[in-house]
């Protein structure tokens, strides 16, 4: 019951934010060089003074401000994202279809880089004052300081131009024809490079959080007494304070986990993953304003949901905080 | 022990100083030993490293020479992190501090303000900015403070609320400081430690974000920056790798650099939680 009600209200919370952002995001087609009515039509530069003034009367620019707020914002309520002209199609079905790639690659580093920064950061913990512990920490910063699409680049060049052992581009081999079983095991080929690089920054960050979590959760008493009892160091680790410090690291891992949306604008411009990260740089490079905001709008929903997400894995984790709610 | 002994003691922090003065001393070497514009065709185009004297690390596409461009770059990629760093700093801090002070409603309202900032997607927020702004050295410094003042606002909002209840700010309002001053001059002085430790983060990763948006092509077209010089050698990274190889070096010094200053900052101006972590 109480369960059924935080699901509602964090929902509603989700609709509040993204029609702030739809908000926002009319008045950022306000604030773009040149006419509206241009943007619209996706044409940024000269054209026929009659055919934009059609455009205005068609798209209501001629109304006030408010009468043109409120048709976008009942457009989006019902999922018109507008036209992408460059394109040639509507912006909701472009981003639809390169959803599902986003959603693979981040997924994919999100849990990669989890997993090993909980491994890394649980070992730098365990040899805090060791240069082993230390080694591990200088690595994490070094990830964490590398830029991103740096990395990307220069995986390319070491492992599929002078190594040659991995796709460099896409998502699977044109033309090859794959079909079940081959076609992914040839995705997740093409997989590899852009998930690991993307996931290493991410990585960096995890491997920080669980080894501050976990020194704080060794200061413990009852790790104190587990110690006292005479249990071995290892099991303590694992058994008494991993398990502790997992839960503010779920929550922070929500938290960044949105960010991997950005990155992934970089890894899939870089590595040519068709998703909505490339779509964007597209739109970027074609000045297609009407996909770029259609985009961004998407990217906010993603990390909004994936913050749901987490906050009800936390309290499934934690049933504390559903007594305390 | 003075500031600089406990910074000292860190000796990855030493580390960091010395290589973000030298990148310091390049940036500002750059118009002596390079004083023509980093833009200028100089030579050939596609010179491998030390191929010809003089172009030790070769030249571009276009025949620019890479180390003219790396030496400017430097200078760019220091003044938009630090700009855009105060920037977020003047945003941030005064919303923090109203928030932190006040309490209540006006504690509420401008925290679901910063909240909604957070939930946006940061990197994607500043394309969007830029791209609307038209790039622009003003507008990158824009669209970065915008998405990186909310952690500033969380931090000094936290500090004032536990600062506003202390002795001596009752002691202040007891003697009839107005408001104003106490912020001012009682509270926030008191928490410019941590903020100082998380500026210099900040600059760090202003000069990421700057190089990420400039690599999309949206950095400012009049000025050379790292960010550029790697996007604009991508298409041609087959053929010449190191093109795009030494102004990712350049970043990643400059990042690194800042983070370990940022964490011996920590250890010099907070002694007691250094002490606990170690």
């Amino acid at each position: 019951m109480l369960y059924a009600r935080l699901i509602v209200m964090r929902l509603l919370k989700a609709v509040v934010v993204l029609f702030l952002i739809v908000i926002f995001n009319f008045f950022l087609i306000q604030m773009a060089p040149g006419d509206p009515a241009a943007i619209l039509a996706g044409e940024a530069g000269a054209t026929d003074e009659e055919f934009l003034r059609q455009l205005r009367e068609r798209f209501g620019l001629d109304q006030p401000i408010y009468v043109q707020l409120w048709r976008y914002v009942s457009g989006i309520a019902m999922l018109d994202f507008g036209w992408s002209y460059r394109q040639g199609m509507p912006v909701l079905d472009l981003i639809l279809a390169r959803l599902p790639a986003t959603l693979l690659l981040t997924g994919t580093a999100f849990v990669l880089s989890l997993a090993l920064g909980i491994v890394a950061g649980s070992m730098a913990a365990a040899r805090v004052k060791k240069p082993s512990g230390s080694i591990i920490m200088a690595l994490a910063l070094l990830f964490y300081a590398t830029p991103l699409f740096w990395v990307a680049l220069m995986a390319v060049v070491l492992f599929s131009v002078f190594l040659g052992w991995l796709p460099a581009y896409g998502m699977y081999t044109v033309g090859a024809g794959h079909t079940g079983f081959a076609l992914v095991l040839d995705v997740a080929k093409h997989l590899i490079l852009p998930a690991t690089t993307l996931a290493l920054f991410f990585m960096a960050i995890y491997t920080r959080m669980t080894r501050a979590s976990m020194l704080e959760a060794s200061q413990q008493d009852y790790v104190k007494t587990a110690r006292a009892k005479g249990l071995a160091p290892g099991v303590i680790q694992r058994r008494h304070i991993l398990r502790n410090a997992l839960l503010p690291i779920i929550t922070l891992a929500g938290l960044q986990a949105g960010q991997m949306v950005g990155g992934a604008i970089l890894t899939e411009t870089v590595f040519a993953w068709p998703g909505i990260g490339r779509l964007m740089f597209e739109a970027l490079q074609q000045r297609d304003y009407n996909l770029l905001l259609g985009i961004f709008f998407f990217s906010a929903a993603l990390v909004i949901v994936f913050n749901i997400i987490t906050d009800l894995v936390y309290r499934l984790a934690d049933p504390r905080i559903k007594e305390a709610s | 022990m003075s500031f600089f002994a406990r910074f000292a003691q860190n000796r990855g922090a030493l580390v960091g100083l010395f290589i973000l003065l030298a990148i310091i001393a390049m940036a500002m070497l750059a118009p002596f030993l390079y004083p023509e514009s980093p833009w200028r065709m100089v030579q050939r185009p596609f010179l491998a490293p030390m191929e010809v004297d003089g172009f030790w690390l070769g030249t571009d596409t276009m025949g620019r020479d890479v180390a003219a461009g790396l030496m400017h770059g430097a200078w760019v990629s220091l003044l938009i992190g630090l700009v855009s760093t105060s920037v977020a700093l003047l945003i941030g801090v005064p919303l923090g501090a109203v928030a932190g002070y006040y309490g209540g409603l006006i504690d509420d309202a401008l925290m679901r303000f910063t909240e909604f900032f957070q939930t946006i997607p940061n990197f994607a927020l500043a394309i969007v900015l830029v791209a609307i702004m038209q790039p622009s050295v003003t507008s990158i410094v824009l669209a970065i403070a915008i998405v990186s003042w909310p952690p500033v606002a969380r931090l000094v909002r936290a500090e004032f609320m536990s600062l506003r209840h202390r002795e001596y700010v009752e002691a202040a309002r007891l003697v009839g400081q107005t408001n104003r001053t106490i912020i001012l001059r009682q509270i926030l002085p008191n928490t410019l430690s941590p903020i100082i430790v998380l500026a210099s983060l900040m600059v760090a990763t202003a000069i990421l974000l700057e190089s990420a948006l400039s690599f999309l092509g949206l950095g400012d077209p009049n000025v050379m920056s790292w960010g550029y010089m790697i996007g604009a050698a991508r298409t041609v990274i087959r053929q010449a790798w190191w093109l795009s190889f030494f102004p990712g070096v350049a970043i990643l010094l400059t990042v690194l650099a800042l983070n370990l200053v940022g964490e011996g900052l920590d250890d010099a101006l907070n002694p007691k939680l250094a002490r606990e972590r170690s």
